[in-house]
């Protein structure tokens, strides 16, 4: 029973369905392990050592003694006790609102330090994300209350590709700038071309990548890569989309694919939320978040090496200005 | 209690500083403040406790009055045997106690042995139950079910405690119980009713009060669920599944019993077969009862006659939480598009998880199998589509294989 326990320490990925909030998810993987675990074998219960007095047939007639038993102590019996595991450590990383769905990543007992390594490793997230265009709502969704009907006609694949170009392009910029780094330095300009480059502290929202998987007006489906979103945001991408192609359009459907190193091949549906299948997913993922926050270690020191460099440069060139002008340059003007 | 023990110990010690440094005098009057202020407050809180553990207390071997007598022999040494352990504090606090304190003091003299110091024989040293005192309060029973022989005996029964203990009072009113002069009558009178033997321990857990109640009340309320032509069986089953069926006074009982006839609109045999069936009805709640028959009525559309049917299918129906009935509807009637009379003949989906059904539609959707009318061909019959398992549903229904159904649901 405590062993089993003992094997609960890690990160696991579930799908959350659309409908339902992120804390009904939680509690509802708690619940379960929770039950699983409190019906497994108990430990038998401890011996107490009781004198009870008896008596034997001594030399002169009866005699009284204590004799030495023992016996199971009641208070540890099930029924007195309750069940042995009351609460579980379950923590969630990056929310999904209620209207979302996809991976949802849930940390249990000393996972949930983990979860604070990945925030603080600001890893991106991909999302597929479903418009419809025609339509304006007041909070983006197609479930909102309608504020404008349109006409989409006029939009073609095309357009909407130049469209999400310009959306990444300005979203690369706002990166590049976030990111905060120095593009001087061989480490980071490797980096930069492979596109690696991402922020180390907060910021506003931000579009590492869109594309268009599907258009067929009026639907489309686009994926994005991004960080430091809320799926209300996406939301609102999608309705600005709309607008900028002279049209409205709603968004039908956020999925999120990916969050960090959890893909939706690892994600638990509802049915194998199951103490086994989470601990095997526990075990799984354990490598790749290993990797993964290793990978963000070694980003960050070049992200500093960078840093250190280009102050180096600066106070170089501080200098050489210096140097060019004299020792003491507020003398000679005097 | 806690802090009267706290105050001992504090006494003690400040009474073993006086010893090492003060005169004699100046000790006498550290004793007299001190008996006083223990005797005084907390005389009252200390009656339960020696009523309950009499044995420990008659054999004053526990480590809580020895302290005193330590302490009060240490003050007068040299002085007579009478005069030593408590009956010190007895003389200094006559003049002074009221007619309580002083049934107390008799009470005292006649459990304390006169001397700590006086030999005892072997038997009677055998007989000392030298066990650490009970708490004086506890927020579980766990404390209390070793040494208790009523709480053993309801645990072997099958009760269990540790949802007990969190009812109102109930572990309270246990602890005071006597198994053989409270309980037996209780549990053969159930027995007598038609409770099962192995359903007792469930039925005590669900409504530990019932061993409050006296037994002639008891047997009226069963009388007069005979006089209306419950058969025994019915009973038995009714008591077993709705535990708080027999603290409901007779006039409550008719009350419940008319307004299911009344409101429902059923004859007498169905009326009687509904509460049969499911029991909880009558002990739960009747608000929700009523607001749910309105929302069937108004908000879903159902006539009088479609109620009925679908309450009488399924007696769950009517306890089921509004908000999760009308969500279930409107997807069934407004996304599926099956018809009011479709939905009569399948009373299960409202008792059925929301979640599930909705998955299953959208797979059905997607597969092109979404036909709910009877009258075509490839026609899914609604309790298909709830009422069977994932494997089930897939191979009979969907007819594909049950990866392929997770991975539709990792596209919602």
């Amino acid at each position: 029973m405590r062993a089993a326990k003992a094997g609960l320490h890690g990160l696991f990925a579930v799908y959350k369905p659309p409908g339902v909030p992120w804390k009904g998810v939680r509690d509802a993987v708690e619940t379960k392990l929770l039950s699983e675990l409190n019906s497994l074998e108990r430990p038998p219960p401890s011996q107490q050592v009781r004198f009870l007095p008896s008596t034997v047939e001594g030399k002169d007639g009866k005699e009284l003694t204590l004799t030495v038993t023992q016996l199971p102590v009641l208070a540890e019996h099930p029924l007195v006790s309750g069940p042995i595991f009351t609460y579980l450590k379950v923590g969630a990383g990056h929310r999904l609102d209620k209207k979302s769905s996809g991976v949802f990543v849930l940390g249990v007992g000393r996972g949930n330090k983990l979860l604070g390594d990945v925030y603080r490793a600001h890893l991106s997230r991909t999302y597929t994300v479903r418009g419809l265009f025609g339509k304006a709502t007041d909070d983006f969704s197609d479930t909102g209350k309608l504020i404008e009907k349109t006409t989409f006609d006029h939009i073609t694949g095309e357009k909407l590709q130049r469209i999400l170009a310009v959306i990444q392009g300005s979203n690369h910029k706002a990166l590049l700038q976030y990111a905060n780094i120095d593009l001087k330095t061989q480490e980071a300009y490797e980096l930069a071309v492979k596109g690696l480059i991402r922020p180390m502290e907060k910021s506003p929202p931000l579009i590492t990548a869109i594309r268009c998987l599907q258009f067929e007006p009026p639907d489309f489906q686009l994926e994005i890569h991004c960080m430091h979103e809320t799926q209300q945001y996406l939301r609102k991408i999608v309705h600005e989309i709309g607008l900028e192609l002279k049209s409205t359009a709603v968004c039908t459907q956020v999925r999120r694919v990916r969050d960090g190193a959890f893909t939706l091949d690892d994600a638990l549906l509802r049915i194998q939320w199951t103490l086994r299948s989470i601990r095997n997913a526990i075990l799984q993922s354990r490598l790749k978040v290993k990797t993964e926050l290793r990978n963000t270690m070694a980003y960050q020191e070049i992200f500093a090496g960078s840093l250190r460099e280009r102050e180096a440069r600066l106070s170089q060139t501080i200098a050489d200005c210096e140097h060019s002008k004299g020792v003491m340059p507020w003398l000679q003007t005097q | 209690m806690a802090l009267l023990t706290r105050r001992v110990t504090r006494c003690c010690c400040l009474l073993k500083k006086h010893y090492i440094v003060n005169s004699i005098e100046l000790r006498k009057q550290t004793i007299r403040t001190w008996t006083l202020s223990l005797v005084r407050p907390s005389l009252p809180l200390l009656w339960p406790y020696r009523y309950f553990r009499q044995p420990v207390f008659k054999n004053s071997r526990t480590l809580f009055f020895d302290n005193i007598q330590f302490c009060s022999s240490s003050a007068s040494l040299n002085s007579s045997p009478e005069n030593n352990s408590l009956s010190l504090v007895n003389q200094q606090i006559e003049p002074r106690s009221n007619s309580d304190s002083k049934a107390l003091d008799e009470g005292w003299d006649e459990a304390l042995p006169s001397s700590a110091l006086e030999e005892i024989s072997e038997d009677e040293a055998v007989q000392i139950v030298a066990e650490p005192p009970l708490p004086f309060e506890s927020f579980t029973l766990q404390d209390y079910v070793d040494r208790s022989e009523t709480l053993q005996k309801l645990v072997l029964l099958g009760v269990d405690l540790s949802k007990v203990e969190k009812r109102p009072g109930a572990a309270q009113f246990l602890l005071k119980l006597d198994f053989e002069k409270d309980i037996q009558k209780i549990l053969l009178f159930l027995k007598d009713v038609g409770v099962e033997d192995n359903q007792l321990g469930a039925f005590l857990t669900k409504n530990p009060y019932i061993l409050r109640e006296v037994v002639e009340d008891l047997e009226t309320r069963v009388a007069y669920l005979t006089s209306k032509k419950f058969s025994k069986e019915a009973i038995a089953r009714m008591v077993s599944r709705a535990p708080y069926l027999l603290l409901f006074s007779v006039e409550r009982l008719d009350n419940r019993l008319g307004f299911f006839q009344k409101e429902l609109g059923l004859n007498v045999k169905k009326t009687k077969d509904l509460v049969t069936r499911l029991p909880r009805l009558l002990t739960n709640s009747l608000e929700p009862i009523k607001e749910n028959l309105k929302v069937y009525e108004l908000e879903l559309g159902f006539s009088q006659n479609e109620i009925r049917h679908i309450v009488y299918r399924i007696p769950k129906n009517l306890g089921v939480n509004k908000r999760k009935l009308t969500q279930t509807f409107d997807y069934l009637h407004n996304i599926m598009g099956i018809p009011h009379s479709t939905i009569v003949h399948f009373p299960q989906v409202f008792n059925s998880n929301m979640l599930r059904i909705k998955e299953r539609h959208l797979f059905l959707n997607f597969l092109g199998r979404a036909q709910y009318d009877p009258k075509q061909p490839s026609y899914i019959s609604l309790d298909k589509l709830v009422s069977v398992s994932d494997d089930v549903f897939c191979a009979e229904v969907a007819k594909t294989s049950i990866q392929d159904f997770q991975k539709f649901l990792k596209t919602l």
